[in-house]
């Protein structure tokens, strides 16, 4: 339900939850806008507040009516959206090691016979971009990223994995990610990373948040097994 | 000190408490008992503050061997109910002895039952909750549902002075249809008659049911014409009502976070617990709201479990 005409657009969602909507797109201005307010608001929680949680180009509330009102929270957000944005650039880089083809990466030929490259081009052209992360949901960890070289646009497996192993680094047409927990996936999977994307034990269980950026750095064999040690120890 | 040694696990029994908040913008589900209002009095009926964690029951109960002198209570959806044979009440608490022999049962009506007792389970607080999320093998028991021989402890030693049994005003029924409350939106712009068709016909749940979400049958809710079917992927809100390009709709629950299908409406958070007791065949109506309605019914529900919290 819209309820208001005025930018940014609100919608209900049921009677604990609230969408502000900043732009209808995948757009990094957007993006970096959705972040700069929820920072703002994250230094002053209002009351009754119990999460925001920031999207591609939305906030979505999740408030107590017994304590606060839906208005009061359209009202704050109009006045935090002249916000300056995030700087774009403002994010951290995080380096995701990643050994890519042969066990690890059972849809490399997949992706080599779409793409007519070679599996050494796919790999150069996949660990080049800095990927921006839009948006972290889905599974634990699970980072929604921008920036994929469209040579490498490969559409989903016909009949989906019912269980992606934990790390694989995979393809799904215009959009690259990794699976932080093994969950069922149609993902082509071209690489696996020994870090561990999701450690509920440790006092911060993430490596990254929205608004960082991500470069996969190509690893052997040797060095993914190294690591994955580390990992573990 | 060791509580429960689980002999048969049940149906689907995973130890759950209020949710795991804080931590959805990391992709982690809020989890927690699906009915809301019974986990809070199967608290409540063993003395425990509402913050601790309980079984949740699915379908069909455990056996378990006590293993010290507690008070159980057994709430929400029922079950035959026995202590070394004898057949036990509900909705009340229950003393136990060790070595006593307890037995839940198939479920006669609703879905999910809720075991407390004394103190609640002892076991680590991942991410601020005790709450199962097997997806994600975090929470609970080791992150899973229960298994034969899985002992749990408990927190504290304490029991209660006298029994409490919960007024009868206050059980509910477990119908196998069902009417809950839904507010329209968030992209309730993406409907036109598909709209009316939600709120005026009957849904019956499918096989595909569980923690996840709710697939339902039933008439066909078409997206408005030149309007597109996915959305840019958002995360959603327990109750959100899904409609993917099969045009039957999905109630999502507490263990999803992103989804890029339109969301037609979304169900008050007083009633979730009503969906989350049904069970395959059964059936689900809509009954539309506007929002200053939903803000008044959740100000009462508040109320109600204010007001039972005094009783005990």
């Amino acid at each position: 339900m819209k309820t208001s005409d005025s930018n940014p657009v609100f919608r209900t969602a049921g009677d604990t939850g609230l969408i502000a909507e900043f732009g209808e797109g995948i757009d990094p201005v957007i993006n970096a806008r959705v972040r700069a307010v929820a920072r703002g608001f994250a230094s002053q929680m209002p009351q009754g507040v119990k999460e925001i949680i920031p999207t591609y180009r939305s906030l979505l509330f999740i408030y107590d009516p017994c304590m606060v009102s839906p208005d009061i929270l359209m009202d704050l957000t109009r006045k935090m959206k002249d916000t300056e944005p995030d700087d774009i650039t403002a994010g951290r880089m995080v380096e995701i090691p990643v050994c890519y083809g042969g066990e690890y990466g059972p849809d490399m030929d997949n992706v080599r016979s779409s793409s007519g490259l070679a599996e050494q081009e796919v790999i150069q052209i996949h660990s080049r971009p800095e990927y921006l992360i839009y948006m972290v949901g889905f599974t634990p960890g699970f980072c929604f990223l921008g920036g994929l070289d469209e040579r490498l646009f490969t559409p989903r497996l016909k009949t989906p994995r019912m269980a992606v192993p934990q790390g694989s680094v995979g393809i799904a047409n215009n959009q690259t990610g990794m699976y932080p927990i093994e969950s069922p996936g149609g993902w082509q999977i071209i690489g696996r990373t020994p870090l561990r994307l999701f450690a509920p034990e440790r006092e911060n269980p993430f490596l990254y948040r929205a608004g960082d950026s991500i470069r996969f750095i190509p690893v052997s064999d040797a060095e993914y097994h190294r690591i994955k040690q580390e990992e573990q120890g | 000190m060791d509580a429960i040694k689980i002999v048969t696990p049940g149906g689907y029994s995973t130890i759950q408490d209020q949710g795991r908040t804080g931590f959805q913008n990391m992709g982690v589900p809020l989890s927690g008992a699906l009915d809301q209002f019974a986990y809070h009095t199967a608290n409540l009926l063993v003395g425990n503050t509402t913050l601790a964690a309980v079984i949740e029951l699915t379908v069909m109960g455990p056996s378990f061997e006590v293993l010290s002198a507690m008070d159980i209570a057994l709430t929400g959806a029922r079950m035959n109910l026995s202590v070394n044979g004898d057949p036990k009440p509900q909705w009340c608490t229950i003393r136990v002895e060790p070595g006593d022999l307890v037995a839940i049962g198939q479920v006669e009506s609703g879905c999910r039952a809720y075991l407390g007792f004394s103190g609640g389970p002892d076991l680590p607080r991942i991410m601020g909750s005790l709450s199962t999320y097997v997806g994600g093998r975090i929470g609970g028991f080791s992150g899973r549902p229960l298994q034969a021989d899985d002992v749990i402890k408990r927190n504290g030693s304490g029991l209660l002075s006298s029994p409490w049994t919960l007024p009868d005003e206050y059980i509910p029924e477990y119908p196998t249809e069902v009417v809950v409350r839904a507010i329209p939106g968030p992209q309730d712009d993406h409907f036109d008659r598909g709209m009316d068709t939600l709120f005026s016909s009957a849904y019956m749940v499918s096989a595909k049911a569980d923690r996840m979400g709710y697939r339902l049958m039933g008439h066909n809710i078409p997206i408005k014409e030149g309007m597109p079917g996915s959305i840019v992927s958002e995360p959603s809100v327990p109750g959100s009502i899904q409609i993917p390009p099969d045009e039957q709709p999905i109630i999502l629950l507490v263990e999803q976070t992103v989804g890029g299908y339109a969301k037609i409406a979304t169900i008050i958070s007083a009633d979730i617990g009503r969906v989350a007791q049904t069970t395959p065949g059964d059936t689900i109506c809509f009954e539309k709201i506007g929002l200053d309605r939903a803000h008044q019914i959740a100000r009462d529900h508040h109320d109600m479990l204010a007001r039972l919290n005094t009783l005990f």
